[in-house]
Protein backbone atom coordinates (compact mmCIF):
# COMPACT_ATOMS: atom_id res chain seq x y z
CA UNK A 1 0.00 0.00 0.00
CA UNK A 2 3.18 2.45 -0.03
CA UNK A 3 2.44 5.40 -1.32
CA UNK A 4 -1.23 4.55 -3.30
CA UNK A 5 -3.43 6.56 -2.63
CA UNK A 6 -7.29 5.18 -1.17
CA UNK A 7 -10.10 6.90 -3.14
CA UNK A 8 -11.98 3.80 -2.99
CA UNK A 9 -12.41 0.79 -1.38
CA UNK A 10 -11.49 -1.14 -4.21
CA UNK A 11 -8.55 0.51 -4.95
CA UNK A 12 -7.42 -1.94 -2.22
CA UNK A 13 -7.63 -5.69 -2.86
CA UNK A 14 -9.44 -8.12 -0.31
CA UNK A 15 -6.00 -9.05 1.00
CA UNK A 16 -5.09 -5.41 2.11
CA UNK A 17 -8.02 -4.92 3.50
CA UNK A 18 -7.64 -7.98 5.96
CA UNK A 19 -3.73 -6.74 6.38
CA UNK A 20 -4.78 -3.34 7.38
CA UNK A 21 -7.30 -4.43 9.83
CA UNK A 22 -4.64 -7.03 11.52
CA UNK A 23 -2.47 -3.69 11.87
CA UNK A 24 -5.21 -1.87 13.48
CA UNK A 25 -5.25 -4.38 15.83
CA UNK A 26 -2.35 -3.77 16.61
CA UNK A 27 -2.95 -0.32 17.36
CA UNK A 28 -5.66 -0.88 19.34
CA UNK A 29 -3.30 -2.94 22.06
CA UNK A 30 -0.47 0.23 21.79
CA UNK A 31 -2.09 2.80 20.23
CA UNK A 32 0.69 5.90 21.37
CA UNK A 33 3.46 4.71 18.67
CA UNK A 34 5.45 7.57 18.00
CA UNK A 35 6.36 6.42 14.34
CA UNK A 36 5.57 9.17 12.10
CA UNK A 37 7.35 12.09 14.28
CA UNK A 38 9.26 13.14 10.85
CA UNK A 39 5.78 13.67 9.33
CA UNK A 40 3.40 15.90 8.48
CA UNK A 41 -0.49 14.79 7.56
CA UNK A 42 -2.64 17.29 5.13
CA UNK A 43 -6.17 17.21 6.30
CA UNK A 44 -8.27 19.00 3.93
CA UNK A 45 -12.01 19.19 5.23
CA UNK A 46 -13.52 21.19 1.68
CA UNK A 47 -16.89 20.86 3.99
CA UNK A 48 -17.03 20.64 7.61
CA UNK A 49 -17.01 17.16 9.12
CA UNK A 50 -16.45 16.90 12.84
CA UNK A 51 -16.31 13.29 13.69
CA UNK A 52 -14.51 12.47 10.54
CA UNK A 53 -11.49 14.82 10.57
CA UNK A 54 -10.98 14.30 14.27
CA UNK A 55 -11.02 10.83 13.92
CA UNK A 56 -7.84 11.17 11.56
CA UNK A 57 -6.47 13.98 13.71
CA UNK A 58 -6.33 11.94 16.55
CA UNK A 59 -5.01 8.83 14.67
CA UNK A 60 -2.36 11.26 12.80
CA UNK A 61 -1.95 13.08 16.61
CA UNK A 62 -1.28 9.86 18.39
CA UNK A 63 1.54 8.35 16.46
CA UNK A 64 3.16 12.12 16.57
CA UNK A 65 2.36 13.25 13.35
CA UNK A 66 2.16 16.90 12.66
CA UNK A 67 -1.21 18.28 11.48
CA UNK A 68 -1.54 20.95 8.97
CA UNK A 69 -5.05 22.06 6.90
CA UNK A 70 -8.39 23.44 7.03
CA UNK A 71 -11.80 22.60 8.86
CA UNK A 72 -13.84 24.19 6.30
CA UNK A 73 -13.38 25.98 2.78
CA UNK A 74 -14.39 28.89 3.88
CA UNK A 75 -11.38 29.73 5.56
CA UNK A 76 -8.81 28.97 2.79
CA UNK A 77 -7.86 30.21 -0.57
CA UNK A 78 -10.92 28.47 -1.77
CA UNK A 79 -12.89 31.26 -1.19
CA UNK A 80 -10.62 33.30 -3.24
CA UNK A 81 -11.46 31.15 -5.95
CA UNK A 82 -8.28 29.07 -6.44
CA UNK A 83 -8.87 25.75 -7.93
CA UNK A 84 -8.53 22.28 -6.83
CA UNK A 85 -5.67 21.41 -8.84
CA UNK A 86 -3.86 24.19 -7.33
CA UNK A 87 -5.06 23.78 -3.91
CA UNK A 88 -3.39 20.11 -3.63
CA UNK A 89 -0.40 20.76 -5.69
CA UNK A 90 0.39 23.55 -3.52
CA UNK A 91 -0.41 21.76 -0.45
CA UNK A 92 1.26 18.66 -1.69
CA UNK A 93 4.97 20.86 -1.27
CA UNK A 94 3.86 21.08 2.26
CA UNK A 95 2.82 17.78 3.31
CA UNK A 96 3.76 14.02 3.00
CA UNK A 97 -0.03 12.32 2.45
CA UNK A 98 -3.19 13.92 1.98
CA UNK A 99 -6.51 12.81 3.77
CA UNK A 100 -9.49 15.25 2.30
CA UNK A 101 -12.97 15.75 2.24
CA UNK A 102 -14.68 17.61 -0.80
CA UNK A 103 -18.67 17.78 -1.21
CA UNK A 104 -18.50 16.82 -4.92
CA UNK A 105 -18.49 13.39 -6.47
CA UNK A 106 -14.97 12.40 -8.00
CA UNK A 107 -13.06 14.66 -6.47
CA UNK A 108 -10.37 13.11 -4.37
CA UNK A 109 -10.02 10.85 -7.62
CA UNK A 110 -9.08 13.86 -9.37
CA UNK A 111 -6.76 14.51 -6.53
CA UNK A 112 -4.93 11.25 -6.61
CA UNK A 113 -4.38 11.85 -10.28
CA UNK A 114 -2.62 15.06 -10.16
CA UNK A 115 -1.04 14.82 -6.79
CA UNK A 116 2.77 13.68 -5.98
CA UNK A 117 1.77 12.15 -2.59
CA UNK A 118 -0.78 9.90 -1.74
CA UNK A 119 -4.82 10.66 -0.94
CA UNK A 120 -6.80 9.53 1.62
CA UNK A 121 -10.36 9.86 0.82
CA UNK A 122 -12.27 10.98 3.97
CA UNK A 123 -15.71 11.40 1.72
CA UNK A 124 -16.35 12.78 -1.65
CA UNK A 125 -20.24 13.66 -1.92
CA UNK A 126 -22.13 11.17 -2.00
CA UNK A 127 -20.34 9.21 -3.49
CA UNK A 128 -17.20 7.20 -1.81
CA UNK A 129 -16.18 6.96 2.08
CA UNK A 130 -13.62 3.61 2.29
CA UNK A 131 -11.98 4.70 5.65
CA UNK A 132 -15.88 4.12 7.09
CA UNK A 133 -16.10 0.64 5.34
CA UNK A 134 -12.70 -0.24 6.80
CA UNK A 135 -14.12 0.88 10.46
CA UNK A 136 -17.08 -1.22 9.62
CA UNK A 137 -15.36 -4.43 8.44
CA UNK A 138 -13.33 -4.26 11.75
CA UNK A 139 -15.92 -3.61 13.94
CA UNK A 140 -17.80 -6.76 12.56
CA UNK A 141 -14.74 -9.08 12.79
CA UNK A 142 -13.99 -7.67 16.34
CA UNK A 143 -17.34 -8.50 17.35
CA UNK A 144 -18.42 -11.32 15.60
CA UNK A 145 -14.97 -12.91 15.66
CA UNK A 146 -15.33 -13.63 11.88
CA UNK A 147 -15.88 -11.53 8.07
CA UNK A 148 -17.40 -14.86 6.84
CA UNK A 149 -21.14 -16.08 6.62
CA UNK A 150 -22.88 -13.44 8.91
CA UNK A 151 -25.95 -12.39 8.28
CA UNK A 152 -25.92 -8.31 8.06
CA UNK A 153 -29.13 -6.32 8.28
CA UNK A 154 -28.93 -2.95 7.15
CA UNK A 155 -31.65 -0.70 7.95
CA UNK A 156 -33.26 3.10 6.83
CA UNK A 157 -31.85 4.96 4.04
CA UNK A 158 -30.04 2.41 1.70
CA UNK A 159 -30.68 4.82 -1.61
CA UNK A 160 -28.22 7.44 -0.77
CA UNK A 161 -26.25 6.23 2.18
CA UNK A 162 -22.78 5.78 0.88
CA UNK A 163 -21.67 3.83 3.59
CA UNK A 164 -24.14 1.18 2.91
CA UNK A 165 -23.30 0.96 -0.58
CA UNK A 166 -19.34 0.89 0.50
CA UNK A 167 -19.79 -1.81 3.03
CA UNK A 168 -22.42 -3.72 0.59
CA UNK A 169 -19.81 -4.57 -1.59
CA UNK A 170 -16.67 -4.82 0.38
CA UNK A 171 -18.96 -7.81 2.28
CA UNK A 172 -19.88 -9.41 -1.18
CA UNK A 173 -16.40 -10.74 -0.89
CA UNK A 174 -17.03 -12.37 2.85
CA UNK A 175 -19.99 -14.79 1.50
CA UNK A 176 -22.40 -12.06 3.43
CA UNK A 177 -26.11 -12.79 3.54
CA UNK A 178 -27.99 -9.35 3.09
CA UNK A 179 -31.10 -7.97 4.58
CA UNK A 180 -32.10 -4.95 3.50
CA UNK A 181 -34.86 -2.79 5.57
CA UNK A 182 -35.95 0.44 4.02
CA UNK A 183 -38.98 2.44 2.87
CA UNK A 184 -39.67 1.52 -0.95
CA UNK A 185 -38.56 4.77 -1.88
CA UNK A 186 -34.75 4.05 -0.31
CA UNK A 187 -34.07 1.09 -1.44
CA UNK A 188 -30.84 0.01 -2.09
CA UNK A 189 -29.86 1.08 -5.82
CA UNK A 190 -30.12 -1.59 -8.58
CA UNK A 191 -26.22 -1.10 -9.83
CA UNK A 192 -25.15 -2.15 -5.51
CA UNK A 193 -27.66 -5.29 -5.98
CA UNK A 194 -25.79 -6.11 -8.78
CA UNK A 195 -22.72 -6.63 -6.88
CA UNK A 196 -24.93 -9.21 -4.83
CA UNK A 197 -25.72 -11.05 -7.29
CA UNK A 198 -22.70 -11.49 -9.73
CA UNK A 199 -21.04 -12.98 -6.44
CA UNK A 200 -24.06 -15.22 -6.10
CA UNK A 201 -25.03 -14.26 -2.53
CA UNK A 202 -28.15 -13.68 -1.19
CA UNK A 203 -30.67 -10.87 -0.04
CA UNK A 204 -33.98 -10.29 1.56
CA UNK A 205 -35.87 -6.98 1.53
CA UNK A 206 -38.05 -5.92 3.73
CA UNK A 207 -40.12 -2.28 4.59
CA UNK A 208 -40.51 -4.10 8.49
CA UNK A 209 -37.92 -3.76 11.03
CA UNK A 210 -39.14 -6.01 13.71
CA UNK A 211 -39.30 -9.81 11.99
CA UNK A 212 -35.57 -9.81 10.73
CA UNK A 213 -34.14 -8.83 13.89
CA UNK A 214 -33.85 -12.54 15.03
CA UNK A 215 -31.77 -12.93 12.53
CA UNK A 216 -29.29 -10.80 12.42
CA UNK A 217 -25.63 -10.79 14.03
CA UNK A 218 -25.14 -7.52 13.00
CA UNK A 219 -27.73 -4.00 12.65
CA UNK A 220 -26.59 -1.45 10.36
CA UNK A 221 -28.70 1.21 11.00
CA UNK A 222 -28.52 4.73 8.92
CA UNK A 223 -29.90 8.03 9.46
CA UNK A 224 -33.48 8.69 7.00
CA UNK A 225 -33.02 12.40 6.14
CA UNK A 226 -36.48 14.23 5.60
CA UNK A 227 -34.90 16.22 2.69
CA UNK A 228 -34.59 12.70 1.21
CA UNK A 229 -38.44 13.09 0.15
CA UNK A 230 -40.00 15.09 -2.34
CA UNK A 231 -43.42 14.61 -0.41
CA UNK A 232 -43.03 15.43 2.76
CA UNK A 233 -46.17 13.55 4.20
CA UNK A 234 -44.49 10.57 2.72
CA UNK A 235 -41.29 11.40 5.07
CA UNK A 236 -43.91 11.83 8.21
CA UNK A 237 -45.12 7.98 7.21
CA UNK A 238 -41.70 6.52 7.40
CA UNK A 239 -40.00 8.30 9.80
CA UNK A 240 -41.11 6.05 13.13
CA UNK A 241 -40.93 2.80 11.07
CA UNK A 242 -37.20 2.54 11.62
CA UNK A 243 -36.65 2.84 14.66
CA UNK A 244 -34.83 0.61 16.92
CA UNK A 245 -36.14 0.60 20.67
CA UNK A 246 -34.21 -1.82 23.28
CA UNK A 247 -37.97 -3.48 23.81
CA UNK A 248 -37.00 -4.68 19.98
CA UNK A 249 -34.07 -6.57 20.55
CA UNK A 250 -35.53 -9.17 23.17
CA UNK A 251 -35.49 -11.87 20.37
CA UNK A 252 -32.06 -11.20 18.98
CA UNK A 253 -29.34 -13.12 18.93
CA UNK A 254 -26.71 -12.74 21.90
CA UNK A 255 -24.04 -12.29 19.02
CA UNK A 256 -25.63 -9.16 18.19
CA UNK A 257 -24.33 -5.75 17.93
CA UNK A 258 -25.60 -2.67 16.51
CA UNK A 259 -23.51 -0.14 14.44
CA UNK A 260 -24.63 3.49 13.28
CA UNK A 261 -21.72 5.39 11.11
CA UNK A 262 -23.13 8.09 13.14
CA UNK A 263 -24.82 11.24 13.70
CA UNK A 264 -27.55 9.57 15.02
CA UNK A 265 -30.83 11.58 14.86
CA UNK A 266 -33.88 9.39 17.04
CA UNK A 267 -33.03 6.18 14.83
CA UNK A 268 -32.16 4.26 17.64
CA UNK A 269 -33.54 5.27 20.95
CA UNK A 270 -31.28 6.38 23.73
CA UNK A 271 -32.54 3.32 26.18
CA UNK A 272 -30.43 1.06 23.29
CA UNK A 273 -27.31 2.86 24.77
CA UNK A 274 -26.73 0.79 27.85
CA UNK A 275 -27.58 -2.37 26.41
CA UNK A 276 -24.39 -4.58 25.47
CA UNK A 277 -25.27 -4.85 22.28
CA UNK A 278 -24.99 -1.07 21.19
CA UNK A 279 -21.70 -1.07 19.71
CA UNK A 280 -21.91 2.46 17.57
CA UNK A 281 -19.64 4.58 20.01
CA UNK A 282 -16.61 1.59 19.66
CA UNK A 283 -16.67 1.59 16.66
CA UNK A 284 -16.27 5.46 16.33
CA UNK A 285 -13.25 4.65 18.43
CA UNK A 286 -12.18 1.72 16.29
CA UNK A 287 -11.70 4.52 13.31
CA UNK A 288 -8.85 5.30 14.93
CA UNK A 289 -6.83 2.51 14.75
CA UNK A 290 -7.95 2.25 11.16
CA UNK A 291 -6.73 5.29 10.35
CA UNK A 292 -3.64 4.82 12.32
CA UNK A 293 -2.92 1.35 10.52
CA UNK A 294 -3.90 3.22 6.59
CA UNK A 295 -1.62 6.38 7.13
CA UNK A 296 1.75 3.88 9.12
CA UNK A 297 0.47 1.66 5.63
CA UNK A 298 0.59 4.23 3.00
CA UNK A 299 3.79 5.97 4.60
CA UNK A 300 5.27 2.73 4.24
CA UNK A 301 6.07 2.93 8.16
CA UNK A 302 4.49 -0.47 9.18
CA UNK B 1 -33.93 10.83 -63.61
CA UNK B 2 -33.41 10.00 -59.55
CA UNK B 3 -30.07 8.52 -60.23
CA UNK B 4 -28.64 12.19 -61.78
CA UNK B 5 -30.65 14.18 -59.19
CA UNK B 6 -28.62 11.78 -55.99
CA UNK B 7 -25.37 12.85 -58.43
CA UNK B 8 -25.65 16.34 -58.40
CA UNK B 9 -26.47 16.58 -54.71
CA UNK B 10 -23.68 14.68 -53.78
CA UNK B 11 -20.93 15.48 -55.70
CA UNK B 12 -17.49 13.25 -55.48
CA UNK B 13 -13.76 14.66 -53.88
CA UNK B 14 -10.87 13.54 -55.02
CA UNK B 15 -9.21 12.61 -51.83
CA UNK B 16 -10.83 12.62 -48.26
CA UNK B 17 -13.49 11.06 -46.47
CA UNK B 18 -17.03 10.27 -46.84
CA UNK B 19 -19.18 9.61 -43.08
CA UNK B 20 -21.87 7.96 -44.61
CA UNK B 21 -25.22 6.75 -43.44
CA UNK B 22 -25.58 8.91 -40.75
CA UNK B 23 -28.74 9.40 -38.79
CA UNK B 24 -30.11 12.58 -40.44
CA UNK B 25 -30.54 14.50 -37.17
CA UNK B 26 -26.77 13.65 -35.99
CA UNK B 27 -25.53 15.49 -38.82
CA UNK B 28 -24.73 18.01 -36.87
CA UNK B 29 -23.29 16.25 -33.68
CA UNK B 30 -21.04 14.75 -36.02
CA UNK B 31 -19.40 17.54 -37.26
CA UNK B 32 -18.89 19.42 -33.66
CA UNK B 33 -17.76 16.08 -32.18
CA UNK B 34 -14.82 16.04 -35.25
CA UNK B 35 -14.47 19.40 -34.99
CA UNK B 36 -15.34 20.00 -38.54
CA UNK B 37 -16.75 23.43 -38.17
CA UNK B 38 -12.86 24.53 -36.98
CA UNK B 39 -10.61 22.74 -39.82
CA UNK B 40 -9.27 24.04 -43.26
CA UNK B 41 -10.38 21.89 -45.20
CA UNK B 42 -13.83 21.78 -47.69
CA UNK B 43 -16.58 20.41 -45.90
CA UNK B 44 -19.79 19.39 -47.36
CA UNK B 45 -22.75 18.18 -45.71
CA UNK B 46 -26.05 16.88 -46.21
CA UNK B 47 -29.46 15.91 -44.59
CA UNK B 48 -32.24 14.40 -45.02
CA UNK B 49 -30.61 12.47 -48.20
CA UNK B 50 -32.99 9.34 -49.75
CA UNK B 51 -31.30 5.80 -47.82
CA UNK B 52 -32.65 2.33 -49.25
CA UNK B 53 -31.61 0.84 -45.80
CA UNK B 54 -32.74 3.38 -43.19
CA UNK B 55 -35.00 5.79 -45.02
CA UNK B 56 -33.47 9.05 -44.39
CA UNK B 57 -29.79 9.30 -43.79
CA UNK B 58 -26.98 12.74 -43.53
CA UNK B 59 -23.81 12.27 -45.37
CA UNK B 60 -20.31 14.23 -44.32
CA UNK B 61 -17.33 15.00 -47.52
CA UNK B 62 -14.03 16.29 -45.95
CA UNK B 63 -11.65 17.03 -48.50
CA UNK B 64 -8.29 16.34 -47.94
CA UNK B 65 -8.27 14.51 -44.42
CA UNK B 66 -8.35 11.05 -42.94
CA UNK B 67 -9.27 10.42 -39.59
CA UNK B 68 -7.44 8.20 -36.95
CA UNK B 69 -10.21 4.94 -35.97
CA UNK B 70 -9.97 6.40 -32.41
CA UNK B 71 -11.41 9.63 -33.46
CA UNK B 72 -14.24 8.72 -35.61
CA UNK B 73 -15.15 5.72 -33.07
CA UNK B 74 -16.35 8.97 -31.20
CA UNK B 75 -19.35 9.60 -33.26
CA UNK B 76 -20.76 5.81 -32.54
CA UNK B 77 -22.57 7.41 -29.55
CA UNK B 78 -24.99 9.32 -31.75
CA UNK B 79 -24.01 7.89 -35.18
CA UNK B 80 -23.60 4.11 -34.48
CA UNK B 81 -24.52 3.16 -38.02
CA UNK B 82 -22.11 5.25 -40.13
CA UNK B 83 -19.83 4.12 -42.30
CA UNK B 84 -16.71 5.52 -43.26
CA UNK B 85 -15.18 5.95 -46.92
CA UNK B 86 -11.75 6.99 -47.82
CA UNK B 87 -11.13 8.24 -50.88
CA UNK B 88 -7.99 8.59 -52.85
CA UNK B 89 -7.93 9.80 -56.74
CA UNK B 90 -11.95 9.43 -56.93
CA UNK B 91 -11.27 5.87 -56.10
CA UNK B 92 -12.55 4.10 -52.81
CA UNK B 93 -9.79 3.15 -50.45
CA UNK B 94 -11.07 1.84 -47.69
CA UNK B 95 -14.75 1.36 -46.08
CA UNK B 96 -15.23 0.57 -42.89
CA UNK B 97 -18.24 0.68 -39.85
CA UNK B 98 -17.49 2.85 -36.54
CA UNK B 99 -17.06 0.82 -33.80
CA UNK B 100 -18.56 1.79 -30.25
CA UNK B 101 -15.30 3.02 -28.24
CA UNK B 102 -14.16 0.75 -24.87
CA UNK B 103 -13.31 4.50 -23.15
CA UNK B 104 -14.60 8.31 -23.72
CA UNK B 105 -12.71 11.27 -23.05
CA UNK B 106 -13.11 14.99 -23.38
CA UNK B 107 -16.07 15.55 -25.18
CA UNK B 108 -19.23 14.45 -23.20
CA UNK B 109 -20.37 15.63 -19.91
CA UNK B 110 -20.93 13.91 -17.14
CA UNK B 111 -25.22 13.59 -16.24
CA UNK B 112 -24.30 13.88 -12.55
CA UNK B 113 -24.88 17.88 -11.63
CA UNK B 114 -22.46 17.16 -8.32
CA UNK B 115 -19.42 16.05 -10.50
CA UNK B 116 -16.22 17.57 -9.85
CA UNK B 117 -15.68 17.54 -13.86
CA UNK B 118 -19.01 19.87 -13.69
CA UNK B 119 -16.99 22.74 -11.77
CA UNK B 120 -13.02 22.38 -12.50
CA UNK B 121 -11.14 21.83 -15.77
CA UNK B 122 -11.02 18.21 -15.99
CA UNK B 123 -11.23 16.19 -18.74
CA UNK B 124 -13.81 13.72 -18.45
CA UNK B 125 -13.12 9.93 -19.01
CA UNK B 126 -15.99 7.35 -19.43
CA UNK B 127 -16.16 3.68 -19.58
CA UNK B 128 -18.74 2.39 -22.23
CA UNK B 129 -20.95 -0.54 -21.53
CA UNK B 130 -23.88 -1.76 -23.71
CA UNK B 131 -26.94 -2.40 -21.39
CA UNK B 132 -28.90 -5.71 -22.50
CA UNK B 133 -30.84 -3.30 -24.66
CA UNK B 134 -28.59 -2.60 -26.71
CA UNK B 135 -28.40 1.20 -25.38
CA UNK B 136 -25.24 2.41 -24.63
CA UNK B 137 -23.96 3.28 -21.16
CA UNK B 138 -21.13 5.62 -19.67
CA UNK B 139 -19.60 5.59 -16.33
CA UNK B 140 -17.74 8.38 -15.29
CA UNK B 141 -14.27 7.46 -13.87
CA UNK B 142 -14.43 10.26 -11.47
CA UNK B 143 -17.99 10.20 -9.62
CA UNK B 144 -18.91 6.87 -10.03
CA UNK B 145 -22.21 7.36 -11.93
CA UNK B 146 -23.43 6.35 -15.07
CA UNK B 147 -24.82 8.62 -18.02
CA UNK B 148 -27.54 7.01 -20.15
CA UNK B 149 -27.62 7.50 -23.22
CA UNK B 150 -30.59 9.91 -23.70
CA UNK B 151 -28.65 12.12 -21.40
CA UNK B 152 -25.55 12.50 -22.92
CA UNK B 153 -24.37 15.97 -23.64
CA UNK B 154 -21.62 16.94 -25.63
CA UNK B 155 -19.29 19.64 -24.27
Amino acid sequence: MKNRSLVSINDYTKKEWISLLDLAEEFEKNPRQKILENYVVATLFFEPSTRTRLSFESAATRLGAKIVGFTDSSSSSIKKGESLNDTILTVSNYSDIIVMRHPREGSARFASEISPIPIINAGDGANQHPTQTLLDLYSIRKTQGTLDNLNIVFIGDLKYGRTVHSLVIALCEFNTTFHLVSPFELKLPSHIKQHIKNNNLKYYQYTELNEVIPKADILYMTRIQKERFLDPIEYEKVKNAYVLKNSMLEKAKDNLKILHPLPRVNEITIDVDANPKAYYFQQALNGVYVRQALLASILGIK
Amino acid sequence: MSKIRKELKVSAIENGTVIDHIPTKSVFQVIRILNLNNIENQVLFSTNLDSKKYGKKGLIKVSGKYFKSEEVNKIALVAPTATLIEIKDYKVRLKKSVEIPKQIFKFVKCVNPNCITNYENITTKFDVSIEDNGDIKLWCKYCDKYTAKDNIVFI
